[in-house]
């Protein structure tokens, strides 16, 4: 029960991960980027490129792909989502929708059906283990993905709230007419905002190729899992988002004790429970206490 | 709205909207004896086309109408098919298990709209999306299903193969003839006035008390029964029941692609794109990944460039739209021949 | 240090600045009076970047920055003061003013100075900007709009929804800021306040400037007639000459 309860919990550190760059992508470009797990799947695959064909082992080759990501995400903020933003709000979905076809179908025609894993270039990490007392097993990885999801939240965190980019991107974010008006190049600070978020990305892919297999199509899962933690953990709350991912492992891992198919059903329906939670109970309890409120002072 | 109504002419029914609607119903009768003469190839690919048109104008109603993005909505094709499967194997008759199975689809829509009508925009697209995988999962549960392996409408035995397919092909004919009145109807209704309101401003319409939940769950309701009825029709004539290839999400990226070309938000844009895509499938369908890259990209493009579509692009150079759904004013005031706007300024 | 010459703005189809002409010099304060829709904030934020102009040139120091973005002319020296002064609600007073240096033009205003020039902003430093009351409020967005170091300061009706208190005391800081030889524009819906201030007055009605003047040679009649369009009728030439 508490190795299960571990298990979870660091699972839940993997859900994070990957949903933190959808999660800042919302809370500060106001976009929900329907590419986000296809574009997981592209830094798994550059990475398995360069350790399958050069030899270079994917922690060194982050060094490569990051860069390359984040080159991606400017280039998807200026070209793609700025131009589409201006038909609206409902609009980008559907660009990055278009997007994430094309993308998948690209990566399937270049590397075909067979699916690929970053474990084989990463030596012992990606099955090696810490004992703690009690006979408990963890993962050495992942023990290493959690520390990288609360390293990522709180130096995203960080970013955001002291550097004069992290204003500039908090401000545009707000009110990207008056953050003009006080000097700020909000088209920079945006596309600045989208080559973080595909940093996060792009670090997600890699752990996400180490601790099992990937192909093709497998961004669309990905996707709904990143999207169910951070909705879960209050859309566009970082942090939230590592609560959200932890509540979310630990629901699927009751759905399979419950029942063999049951993993995936336990994780959607917390998703349901959370929306059901935040829209009825969560705003119910705000009415009764604002009531509370404006009937003491009387 | 306009004080001085006495110079203008508000009309629906303009000439060409009559002739066009003449033209529409005898199509539709052509089509409808089209099997005497049309061959058994001709009338399985006429039969597909009914449904990309069902699905398109049923998106179209729920993204281009009511401001709705789903990703989400092979929930509903998914569904129609699996109902039609459980209700004919309780010994009902299949046909009659289809028109059922879509009512069902509708009420199960209609309960599941008082949480999802809560979302908005990006959020209500991929929450649609967790609920398709959610209910793909538990359809996968019913043993009747096997889980992926699936199963088919063998009750459709009892026809006679060449009796079948014109069966199915006159129930997606009226399907899509239905839902396609339906939809038209709806529109030219006082909700339809309210969707229009909605589609303008949702504060703006709120604030003038439309009911903006209730007319988008008119709309969510209808386009669930309408892609339901698509995913039954679609099982009548493939017979065969996976749950992976009905609940896929490809069935919503078409959907998206033929409202995309077509043109978002206008009644007759999303039948051309349906018609397009048929097309483009019967031609290069067979080109495998090439082809999804080039919808994808095709999606893309629109998204970008011409967000109206092609419909959009058309409908600039005509004078009145093609099926009256809204009103034309013309003006008798000869010297001002569009003073359409230049009365409302005027009268500021 | 400013130059506006020709300018038409448009709300779609409404003409909400018609063929303004005015120029600062350094130093200088104008007053721009005029009713509420007068075309006032319009031509502030056409001044800004935050409108386009439909006709006409705006000139900084002799440079056309007509075509500027809005943050490229904060960098050529401008800073306004939004009507309703459009902080960043979830962020810190001191959060606000940093932003304001974001286009990194070198001159003498500070952090420290800010504070020191507008004192009741020190014990808020760390306050939201949705908590603070209207004067701390107005005092914070004045604060960044200096912290940019600009030639040029637009103060669009700093005085709105302000108590009186709330008003003395911004007025109070301002007249720091103005002894300090910057060049002001200035809308201002108490003509007293406006008066007691500017070195010059311009009156606007229906999006023209229909009296520009220098303080000493206008009397409160005079601008008072023009605000409500009363010279109007008597014709183009009398506009002209007010």
């Amino acid at each position: 029960m508490l190795n299960q309860l571990i298990q979870g919990i660091l699972l839940g550190g993997y859900y994070a991960l990957i949903a933190i760059g959808l999660s800042f992508m919302f809370s500060v470009m106001r976009v929900i980027n329907l590419a986000h797990g296809s574009l997981l799947i592209v830094a798994a695959y550059a990475l398995w490129f360069l350790a399958d064909t050069y030899g270079v082992n994917p922690f060194l080759g982050l060094l490569i792909v990051l860069p390359l990501m984040a080159g991606i995400g400017w280039a998807l903020q200026r070209f793609l989502l700025e131009r589409s933003a201006r038909g609206g709000s409902l609009l980008p979905i559907l660009t990055t929708f278009g997007l994430a076809i094309v993308v998948d179908n690209l990566m399937f025609q270049r590397f075909g059906a067979d699916t690929r894993s970053l474990a084989p270039f990463i030596g012992d990490l990606s099955w090696s283990s810490f004992e703690l007392p009690g006979g408990l097993f963890v993962g050495k990885l992942s023990v290493l993905i959690f520390l990288t999801a609360i390293l990522l939240v709180g130096g995203l965190q960080s970013l955001l709230k002291f550097t004069p980019l992290g204003r500039a991107i908090r401000a545009t974010a707000q009110d990207p007419d008056t953050a003009r008006l006080v000097g700020i190049d909000a088209a920079r600070a945006s596309a600045a905002a989208a080559a973080i978020a595909l940093v996060t990305i792009g670090i997600a892919g890699a752990f996400l190729g180490m601790r099992g297999v990937f192909d093709a199509y497998a961004g669309a899962p990905q996707l709904l899992f990143a999207f169910e933690a951070a909705v879960i953990g209050g859309t566009g709350s970082l942090w939230g988002t590592l609560i959200g991912g932890i509540f979310l492992a630990l629901a699927q891992s009751f759905g399979a004790m419950v029942h063999p198919q049951g993993f995936l059903i336990g994780g959607h329906l917390a998703f349901l429970a959370a929306l059901f939670y935040r829209h009825f109970v969560a705003r119910q309890l705000v009415a009764d206490w604002l009531r509370s409120r404006a009937r003491r002072p009387a | 709205m306009m004080k001085d109504a006495k110079s203008f002419n508000v009309t629906r029914w303009t000439p060409t909207s009559r002739l066009i609607l003449g033209l529409i119903a005898v199509l539709l009768i052509a089509l409808a004896i089209a099997p005497v003469v049309a061959s058994a190839g001709v009338i399985d690919r006429l039969t597909v086309l009914f449904v990309y048109i069902l699905l398109a104008a049923m998106w179209n109603a729920l993204a281009g109408f009511g401001g709705l993005v789903s990703i989400g909505q092979h929930m509903f094709f998914g569904l129609g098919a699996y109902l039609t499967i459980r209700l004919a194997n309780t010994g009902l008759d299949p046909f009659a298990s289809m028109a059922l199975a879509a009512a069902l689809v509708g009420m199960i829509s209609l309960a599941v709209s008082y949480l999802m009508l809560h979302l908005k925009g990006g959020e209500f697209a991929i929450a649609m999306w967790v609920l398709a995988a959610l209910t793909h999962r538990l359809v996968n549960l019913d043993p009747l299903i096997q889980g992926e392996t699936g199963t088919s409408l063998i009750s459709l035995n009892v026809y006679e193969i060449g009796v079948r397919r014109i069966a199915i092909y006159w129930a997606g004919l009226t399907a899509m003839t239905a839902l396609l009145a339906a939809l038209f109807l709806l529109l030219r209704s006082k909700t339809g006035a309210a969707i229009q309101a909605i589609r303008d401003s949702e504060e703006a319409a709120a604030s003038i008390g439309v009911n903006v939940l209730g007319t988008k769950r008119v709309l969510f309701v209808l386009a669930a029964v309408g892609i339901g009825l698509a995913g039954a029709i679609w099982l009548a004539s493939a017979i065969s029941f996976q749950p992976k290839t009905y609940f896929s999400v490809q069935w919503t990226a078409y959907m998206i692609f033929m409202v995309l070309v077509g043109g978002i938000g206008t009644f007759e844009g999303a039948i051309l794109g349906a018609v397009l895509f048929f097309l483009i499938e019967s031609w290069f369908g067979d080109a495998g990944v090439w082809y999804l890259i080039g919808l994808g990209a095709t999606a893309l493009f629109f998204s970008l460039f011409f967000p109206k579509g092609l419909w959009g692009a058309i409908e600039r150079r005509l004078p009145h739209a093609l099926l009256p759904i809204g009103y034309t004013l013309s003006d008798f005031s000869p010297q001002e021949p569009h003073s359409r706007t230049a009365n409302h300024q005027r009268s500021r | 240090m400013l130059a506006i010459e020709g300018l038409d703005v448009r709300h779609g189809q409404l003409v909400a600045v018609r063929d303004v002409s005015f120029s600062l010099e350094q130093g200088e304060i104008l007053a721009l009076v005029g009713a509420n829709g007068a075309g006032k904030t319009t031509l502030l934020r056409a001044i800004a970047g935050a409108h386009a102009p439909s006709m006409g040139r705006i000139l900084l120091g002799g440079e056309d920055v007509t075509l500027l973005p809005a943050d490229r002319r904060v960098a050529a020296g401008l800073a306004l003061v939004p009507e309703g002064r459009r902080l960043f609600a979830d962020m810190t007073v001191e959060e606000n003013l940093l932003l304001g240096a974001s286009a990194g033009r070198p001159g003498d205003w500070t952090l420290a100075r800010i504070f020191e020039a507008f004192p009741i902003l020190v014990k808020r430093r760390g306050a939201k900007a949705s908590s603070l009351s209207g004067g701390e409020q107005q005092a914070t967005a004045i604060g960044r709009a200096l912290m940019s170091n600009p030639n040029v300061i637009l103060l669009d009706e700093v005085s709105l929804g302000l108590a009186p208190l709330a008003v003395r005391q911004v007025y109070a800081s301002l007249h720091r800021l103005l002894a300090s030889g910057a060049t002001i524009l200035l809308v201002e819906q108490d003509l007293t306040r406006a008066m007691s201030v500017a070195s010059r007055v311009a009156c606007m009605s229906e999006g023209r400037i229909v009296l520009d003047r220098p303080i000493a040679a206008v009397t409160r009649d005079e601008i008072t007639d023009a605000y409500f369009g009363l010279n109007k009728a008597g014709g183009g030439n009398q506009a002209a000459a007010c």
